[in-house]
This record gives C-alpha cells, structure tokens and sequence, in this order.
C-alpha cells in the first residue's frame, strides 16, 4: 500500500506507523475534574466503519508527520491525505 | 547415458548436454528440458507416491498445475521439497529425490493405506478421532503428525539467499504466450513502459507445445521472432522465470522470480518483485484438465496438452502405444502429432456423438474412433497396462492422454472475493469483467478465447484499450495470420459407470466417491465440501481438480455448476517460500542491531553484551579470575557504591524540546508539572497514557530558556517520541514548540560513586565550578571538558550515590571513554554494566521495565502524588477512576527471603503463609530480583494487593514450576540509603 503523503509524495506503508480513528484529534478541552466520562468517550468509543474511514498514520521512517488518511476500509483505495496540523488548523478557523 | 525416449526435433539445445541424478542413478538431459521432461526421455514416468493412500504417481501435467511429480532437490546435507519436477529447468548437476516413500518408490510400505481405502474415505479423521477425549494428546496427534504431510523440512540452514526488488511500470502483462506477447508488441511498438512476466524459463505457452503456424511461421518460430524484437526495446523489461502469486492494493503485484533452481547458488536464488503498475494485462492463459475414470492416476496418464508439450516442445516420447479419452477437440490434436511422430495411436475414446466431433474428425483418417464411450477401467498398478471402455471393448495401452476440457487462469481476477462466472460454452469459469481488480483487463485463453486468431486480435483490443486510456491512437498493426480452431467440446466430469475409485484430486488423494459422500452427509456448499474432502486443498491448489469437483457436486445435488457456485483463490498463486517472503531479512540482517559509539572500546575491556531491543548494551566485564558472572556483577557494584564506576547510558532515549512553549508542552505530557522548573535544574518525570496507565518515565533538564532535554527508558524511545510528536502535532499544533529526537547525536555516560567529582574535576575544564554547593543534586548545565570541548552534565543518580551523567557529541564519545579510563586510573574507575545497573536501581527501589508494564499506575509505584491535579495533562482525568485508585490495588513494596541465602525468582506469587497456592489467595508477584552485595541477601521489588500494609509482615514466595515456596519478608522498596544522603553528598 502506498501513502500519498502531501509534503513527500507517494510513498511505500511500511514507512509508516498507523494510530486508528482520527476522533482521537478531538481530545476533549476540559479544565473541570468530573469529565470522566467525557475522556471515556473520547478514549475507548471509536467507529469501525465500512467504507470511508479517517485515520491517523505516523510517518516514522520519514519526515515524522502526523497525517490524516482518508482511506475506504472495504477497498483500501485511498482518496485523500493531509498533515494533522494542518486539518487542526483548518477546523479552529473555521 | 541413453535418452531412449528422445526423439527428433523440440525446442531442446543438443549441443549442451546435462548430467542429473534421480533417486540415486545417474541420468542426462539437454538444455531447454524440465526435470520432468528429462525424465521422461529416459523412460522415468514413476515419481512419487500420492499422500494418503501412497499411490504410485507418475507426470501428469507439462506446467506448474502439477499434482503428482513434487520431488525433493537436494544439495549435499540441504534439500527443498515439494518442487515441481516439471518446472524445475534441468541444469548440470542437478540431483533430486522422490518423496512421500519408504524404502523405495517402487516398494512402499505405507501404501497398505491403499487396502484401507474403505476406511478413510471423506472426513474419516473427524469421524474416528473422536473419543476418547483423552487420546487425543497422546495417541491421535502424534501418529496423524507421523503421516501427514508431504515431503520432509531440510535438516540445515536453508544455505540460499533471497532478495527483494521494486518494480515500476506502465503496463504489467502477466504471461507470455500468444495474448501476452501480442499484447507487449501492440505496447512495445507504441512506447509504453511494459514488464512482461512468464513464469516458464522460455516465452510462448501454448505455442510451443503446438504444431500450427503464425503468419506462415511455425508458431514457435513466430514467438522466437517476437521476443527478439521485444528484447530489443529498452523500454520492455522481459522478466522469465518470474510468475505473479498476488494482487494488492492501488495496482501493487507481487511475484516471484526463480533466478536459479540450483541450491546454494551463486547470488540470490529467487527474488520477490513488488511490481507497481498503471494498466495490467492478464493473459494467463488456461490449464487442462482430467476426466475422472477408474483408476485414472495411474502412471502413464497424463493430460493431452501436456503429452503434445513432450512431444512437440521437448521431443520426447511419452508412449509407445496410446489411448486418448477426451471430451472435446484437444485430444484429437495429441492424437494427430503424435501419430506424426511415428507414435502408436490405439484408439480415441471421445463421449461425444460422432456428429458432434465430426469437424475435427475429418482431420484424423487412420486412428480408431469410439465415439459416446468412455474408459471405465485402467488396469496395470506402476504403469497403465490396458483400459477397458464402457461398450466392453478392452484395449492394450501404456498411455493414455485425457482431456476433459480447459480453465481459463483466473486466480488473479479473484484475490479480492470477485466470484468467477461459469460459462457453459467452454465449459468453464471465466472473470466476472465488471469485478476486475483495479485496471486489469483479461486477454486470450484466460477468458475462454481459445482459436489463436482470435487470442491475437483479443490481445491487440486489450493493448490498444490501454493505450487510449494513457492517451495513445490505437496501434496500426496488422493481427497476423494464425489458427482458427475455436474450442469445441461437451461439459464432462466423471465416468458414472466405474466400479474402481476415480479421482479428483490426485495429491489430497480425493476420489469422487468422497465428493458424493459429502454430499450425501449434508455439505451441500462448495467450500463445506472442499474441507471436509479437503478437495484442492494441496500444494497445487487444485489447479487440476477444483472445478472437477464442483461438476460433481453439481451432478450429485441435480444442480447446475452456476447454482453449485465456486470456490475462491486466494495469493499465492504457487507455492511461494518463507524464505522467499522473508527476504533477505534473516539473522543479523532481520533488524539492525544498533552499537553505541563507545562499543569498541566495551569490546577491547571483554565486555559481555546483552541485546536491549535493537541496543547491544555491556551486560558486565569479566575479570579474568572470576568463574561467575555475579561475581563480576558483586565486584562492579560494590566498586561503584565504594569508589567510582562508569557505565553507557548512551541507549536512553533523548529528546531535546524547544520553543517559547516548551515547558507548557511538558506540562501536558508529563502529568507533574515541569513549568514551576528552574533553568540549570533536572526533575523526575512521569508520563502517563490516555487512560492513566505509567507509559514512561525519565528526567526532564531544563537547559537554557525555551530549552528542555527529556530522557526516555531505553526500550520505549521509539513509542514516547511518537506520542510527543502526536501531541504537538494533532492536539496542540498552536503551541510554539518543536521536537527532535537526539538519542544517536549525543553520547552519555554516567559516573557515580563517592569519587565521582573527583575524577570529573580532573575532565571538565576549569570555569566550571561542581562542587556541592555550586551543582547540586538535581543541577544541570552545557559546559566544556577537555580544553573547549562542548558537552552537557546532569547530576542525575540512577545507582543511588552520588552520580553525573556526562553527554557529549557523538564523535568524541571513543575518545572521551579513552580519555577518563586513563584519567581513571589513579581512581580505580571501574567499568559496569547493565547486571551492576540493575542491582542498584532495585537496591533503591527504582521502577523500570519491570515495574513499568502497562498494567501500573502512578499510585502503585508509590508516586501517586506526582500526578498534579491543578493542571490537565495526558492521562491525568482517566488516572482518577475508580479502578486505578482501589486500595486494594497491587502496590510496589521490597521483599527479602527470611533466609539471605535463599534465592526468590521473578515470576514468583505471593500467597499469605498457610493459604492455599489458588487464584483467589494471589497477592501478587515479584517484579524484579538481584542479589545485593550491600545487604548480603537476594533482594526483590514485588507489586503486592493493598501492599503498604503488609510491610514489616511476612508472607511467601510460590514459584510452582521451579517447585520454590519460601518465605519472605516485606519491606519498604527502599533497601539502601532510604534517605537519600549519599546522592547529595
């Protein structure tokens, strides 16, 4: 499998490092105490789809990028990439 | 020497004569033969015996959809079994061996299994190995391990290299027969970047098997032409030898290429491609397959296309006096050539109506016809002696060529769960065109195009379809002239008449009578019954057999084969080796074992290294007068607690932190908080995961304003760098921090023991002042050592004494160690290693690995009031359930036998004394173990339920598999200097 990775260009999976569910970006911004279940929600409850999936894939053997991978987890085609920060970035403008 | 079964012509190199050895005897061969091949012109038709009823089995195909002829190729104490002895290409020397056989191939004693055919019919294993329940363990496996399997595992070291290559290409055509070269010529001419892939080690398939012409050439001429003119064009990679066993996502191939059968050959003896690709060609082809008759995997039987192979391909003769049994017009065409060469056709036994062949008829005068029979009977036991048909006639034969119609090659169409489609018209299942994989198209023979007309101008349709989707004009060659033959036959899969077992599949020894009896059990679905029978299920994948099967099935249940259904495929598509998968990632070359910079210098002083992940890290360092290592490890640590030592902590893990919001970073990582640290002053952190588990611990420097380096535990550095970078990246990408991994760029060592200063008075140079008062425990700073030499000290303590950790370049690391062993010396500076380390860290009572095992929170190390709760940081909110702060949770407290000589184990439980050694008395275990030369006992640290309240009690220690049960005493995790007064002295 390849990673069109947005700075570097397609390269090969084995380079990288996968997370899971790209929720995890979503980590709940709290200052209160009782937010457990706040953090449970945020840590253990996670989609499985079929079809299209956001993922998070660590570039380990390469520039260390975070990205976001929107990959189809029926056909492992792969329809779009892009760097974490940037998709974080995007959202807090937004 | 005799190749008594040679004939004139073929597409064999006179001129190089081969020697090989089989069974022991010595044989010959040309260039250009298969094993199986040169076999056969010596008269060797028996070569290996079947796998459960170890019938006799002869060669029954010509290509890698062999069931019967797997023999062993061995080289001096090395062997590989399991290759097919028709595709292994003959080379000088080669010696090889039959298998599945004792004593010999022509008298084996297993093949009693035969008289007990009644026996073990369909899923006898499920059925007779059922009670009792207790023999399976000790009577039932082991005497089934005995039998089963085929071939034997190499007593040595596979003594071969392997490799693996990338490949990128245009357009993959995958086989090189008539579709497959057309279809390169169409893309060669027009430009485009084209591999094209032939498992065989010559191009053509097909063609050169038969005798009909190609634009007025014979058709293996047409083919030798062709190839020149693609080996021509720098643009074609021709890649022989080389068949593709996978397709993956985005268009990725995998294949394998046999660069040499040879074993211990010079260079890599096969290669792994991952061919990526834009456009594929399938053009597998088709495989013939059998009929199922009484007796029908006698040797001397073997499939109509293969026979012509032999002749015509290899010239050799098969037969002396043959009987063709087919459903369809291949027979008719061995027939024919090999009545031209002068063999003896005794009759063609086809069950079509005379009306139905007659078109092919007309080509064939002299030959006797039977047609609307069959053979119900073979007799003869090591060879094929006569047949007997249905009409009752009985005919002497050694031979008999069977063909029972073709299957197009679609196991690369169907990797990804597409389900082939039968197609009534060729008696066959062809890909479903709208379920291809991504940018495949399929050529030729393996969609059931079978006249070689009409594969060409199907082969340039699908070239040219690739050549307008890359935007190329449709190429303006002319389809050359050739055979028009289509393929006419009647769907046929068993003689119903025959009294004898027919069978299906030759290698898994499955006989129609187990398909029916499946059947008749109640497995009504093609993938029930193909475990069950385990019909296709061998080393050939049923390459011959499967859709035999499936016709039975059908025929059984009253269905039609689309009803019935398929099988699917699944990559390999041959057999492939482990070895070949593995690469060249074997041995020292499965990872890279990583040295610290100073490991030479370890080496010179006999240092015994330990692996510590990829690290080699000194274990200890021997003196030549000690026996053991622990007096080794005595020595090191009492010299350190007493006087001075020196060890490599190189292996931590180092990160160095900057930017304006580098402590608020660390601030959320670490779950203490680190903003309220000074510049020039170290902390002990800890960093929790997610759901409040310890994940790591280490130090935290605060260098320079905006400036941090954080240590990591040696083994989890990979792990803490990706979840550092994970959290500046994807949670808090707008603080100003940048990370970077410094592990291999800075060297460490850390000096401890009461003359520590001392000796680093003597390196450091002189501004820099490190007396107590000035760098105290817990200080740090960038200074210079060795007249201008930069370098970075902490006054960090692992051991428990008074200790520094000294970092400096990389570079300077060899000279450095050098430089303060001869400085050293009027210290007595010793050496020590990860044993002295490891004794003092559970001396002080200092959690690692051990302790650090995913299951301990920071509360069960004692350190739960580190976890600040006036700040959010990783971990901290989920480290406050319930569960994680039970008190009845496992604490981390000492433990002491009563008896110091007594040694305890790691491993070992922990039971109240007098109860039970059950489950539900465990207290807990023991983490950690060392004999301490300070307390002149074993020592261990133990994670105990609620353990804070056993201390100064006493309980055991149960290790039931080394029969230990002791008793021992609980203490405080701190064993030495519990205060702490040594590392500030």
């Amino acid at each position: 499998m390849k990673i069109n990775h947005p700075l570097l260009g397609p390269r090969n999976a084995s380079e990288f490092t996968i997370l899971g569910d790209a929720k995890l970006l979503q980590r709940p911004n709290t200052p209160e105490r009782d937010q457990a279940r706040v953090f449970y929600e945020y840590l253990y409850h996670r989609d499985n789809p079929i079809g299209q999936h956001q993922e998070l894939w660590f570039h380990e053997q390469g520039d260390r990028s975070w990205l976001i991978v929107s990959r189809d987890t029926l056909t492992h085609e792969i329809n779009n990439v892009e760097l974490a920060s940037n998709v974080i970035k995007k959202g807090q403008t937004q | 020497m005799t190749q008594k079964n040679r004939i004139d012509g073929g597409l064999i190199d006179r001129n190089i004569p081969l020697n090989f050895t089989f069974d022991g005897k010595k044989y010959s061969g040309f260039h250009g033969d298969t094993l199986a091949s040169a076999l056969l012109a010596n008269g060797i038709n028996l070569v290996g015996r079947s796998f459960k009823y170890h019938r006799p089995r002869g060669i029954f195909t010509s290509n890698s959809s062999e069931p019967n002829a797997l023999v062993e190729l061995t080289n001096e104490d090395t062997k590989e079994p399991n290759t097919r002895a028709t595709t292994i290409q003959l080379f000088n020397g080669l010696t090889a061996q039959s298998q599945n056989c004792w004593p010999s191939l022509k008298y084996d004693i297993q093949s009693i299994n035969d008289c007990f055919a009644p026996l073990l019919t369909a899923g006898f294993y499920y059925k007779t190995f059922m009670w009792p329940k207790s023999f399976w363990e000790r009577v039932y496996e082991p005497l089934i391990r005995r039998a089963a399997g085929l071939g034997e595992l190499a007593p040595s070291t596979d003594p071969d290299h392997y490799d693996r290559g990338y490949r990128h290409c245009d357009l993959l055509i995958i086989g090189g027969g008539a579709a497959g070269l057309m279809a390169g010529l169409v893309a060669g001419r027009e430009g485009l970047n084209t591999i094209l892939v032939e498992e065989d080690f010559i191009y053509g398939g097909r063609l050169l098997g038969e005798d009909e012409e190609i634009d007025g050439l014979q058709c293996h001429d047409w083919v030798a032409n062709t190839v020149k003119e693609l080996e021509a064009m720098p643009h074609v990679r021709l890649m022989p030898k080389t068949a593709v066993f996978g397709v993956f996502d985005q268009k990725t191939y995998f294949a394998i290429e046999r660069l040499s059968d040879q074993i211990n050959s010079v260079g890599p003896r096969q290669m792994i491609w991952e061919i990526n690709t834009k456009h594929i060609i399938l053009a597998s082809g088709a495989t013939e397959r059998h009929i199922a008759f009484g007796n029908n995997d006698r040797p001397g039987i073997m499939l109509a296309s293969a026979m012509r192979d032999y002749t015509n391909r290899f010239a050799v003769r098969t037969a002396t006096r043959v009987a063709v049994f087919t459903s369809n017009d291949s027979g008719w065409l061995t027939a024919r050539d090999l009545n031209q060469k002068g063999i003896d056709v005794a009759a063609i036994i086809d069950i079509r109506k005379k009306e139905e062949h007659q078109e092919i008829a007309k080509k064939n005068t002299r030959i006797p016809v039977y047609s609307e029979d069959q053979i119900i009977k073979v007799h003869g036991h090591n060879r094929v002696k006569a047949i007997s048909l249905l009409n009752g006639a009985k005919i002497n034969v050694d031979s008999i060529a069977v063909s029972g119609g073709w299957n197009p090659s679609i196991h690369l169409t169907c990797q990804h769960r597409q389900r082939p489609i039968w197609n009534e018209v060729i008696s066959g299942f062809i890909a479903n065109e709208a379920e291809l994989p991504s940018g495949m198209k399929v050529a030729g023979a393996a969609k059931g195009i079978y006249a070689t007309n009409l594969v060409l101008q199907d082969a340039m349709n699908q070239a040219n379809a690739v050549l307008s989707e890359l935007g190329h004009a449709p190429t303006k060659m002319m389809i050359p002239l050739a055979n028009d033959d289509t393929y006419r036959g009647k769907t046929f899969w068993s003689v119903r008449e025959t009294k004898q077992r027919a069978w299906v599949d030759f290698q898994n020894d499955v006989t129609t009578k187990d398909i029916r009896l499946a059947v008749q059990e109640g497995f009504y679905s093609v993938e029930h019954v193909k475990r069950y029978t385990t019909l296709g299920m061998a080393t050939d994948q049923g390459k011959t057999s499967s859709v035999i099967g499936i016709g039975i099935i059908a025929e059984t249940m009253n269905k039609s084969v689309e009803e019935t259904g398929t099988t699917i495929f699944r990559a390999p598509y041959i057999p492939v080796a482990i070895g070949a998968l593995s690469g060249p990632h074997s041995g020292k070359h499965f990872r890279p074992t990583r040295e610290t910079p100073s490991h030479p210098f370890a080496v010179e002083q006999k240092a015994q290294f330990v692996e510590s992940g990829a690290w080699l890290r000194s274990q200890y360092f021997p003196h030549a007068n000690e026996l053991h290592w622990q007096e080794s490890v005595n020595r090191e640590v009492l010299a350190t607690r007493n006087n001075v030592g020196i060890t490599d902590v190189s292996t931590l893990g180092k990160i160095d932190v900057q930017g304006t919001d580098a402590a608020a970073f660390l601030d959320k990582v670490y779950c203490n908080t680190i903003t309220t640290l000074n510049i020039n002053r170290c902390r002990y952190g800890i960093m929790l995961r997610e759901d409040g588990i310890v994940m790591d611990d280490g130090t935290v420097a605060h260098l320079a304003k905006n400036h941090f380096i954080v240590t990591t535990t040696t083994a989890n550095a990979v792990q803490v760098y990706r979840h550092m970078e994970f959290c500046r990246q994807c949670l808090w990408p707008e603080m100003d921090v940048a990370l970077i991994s410094i592990t291999e760029q800075w060297a460490q060592y850390a000096i401890a023991g009461p003359k520590s200063r001392h000796l680093l008075e003597k390196i450091i140079d002189k501004d820099h002042d490190i007396s107590n008062s000035n760098f105290p425990y817990m200080a740090c700073d960038e200074i210079s050592i060795c007249n201008g030499i930069r370098a970075r000290l902490f006054r960090l303590s692992f051991s428990g004494e008074m200790a520094y950790e000294l970092a400096v370049p990389a570079r300077y690391s060899d000279a450095l160690i050098r430089h303060i062993h001869e400085i050293g010396k009027t210290f007595d500076l010793t050496p020590y290693g990860t044993e002295a380390l490891g004794v003092m860290r559970i001396e002080k009572g200092h959690a690692a690995g051990n302790e650090l095992n995913g299951q301990t929170t920071a509360g069960d190390l004692g350190l739960g009031k580190m976890v600040s709760k006036k700040k959010d940081s990783i971990g901290s909110i989920l480290s406050e359930r319930e569960g994680l702060v039970d008190p009845m949770r496992h604490i981390l407290v000492g433990v002491m036998p009563c008896n110091p000589k007594q040694k305890i184990s790691s491993g070992s439980h922990i039971f109240a004394s007098k109860s039970a050694c059950t489950p539900c008395n465990d207290l807990g275990y023991i983490t950690s173990m060392a004999y301490s030369p300070m307390s002149k006992s074993y020592i261990g640290l133990a994670m105990i339920k609620n353990g804070t309240n056993h201390i100064g009690g006493k309980l055991r220690a149960v290790n039931l598999l080394q029969n230990q049960d002791i008793d021992i005493e609980v203490t405080s995790p701190h064993f030495y200097d519990p205060k702490g007064e040594r590392l500030r002295g």
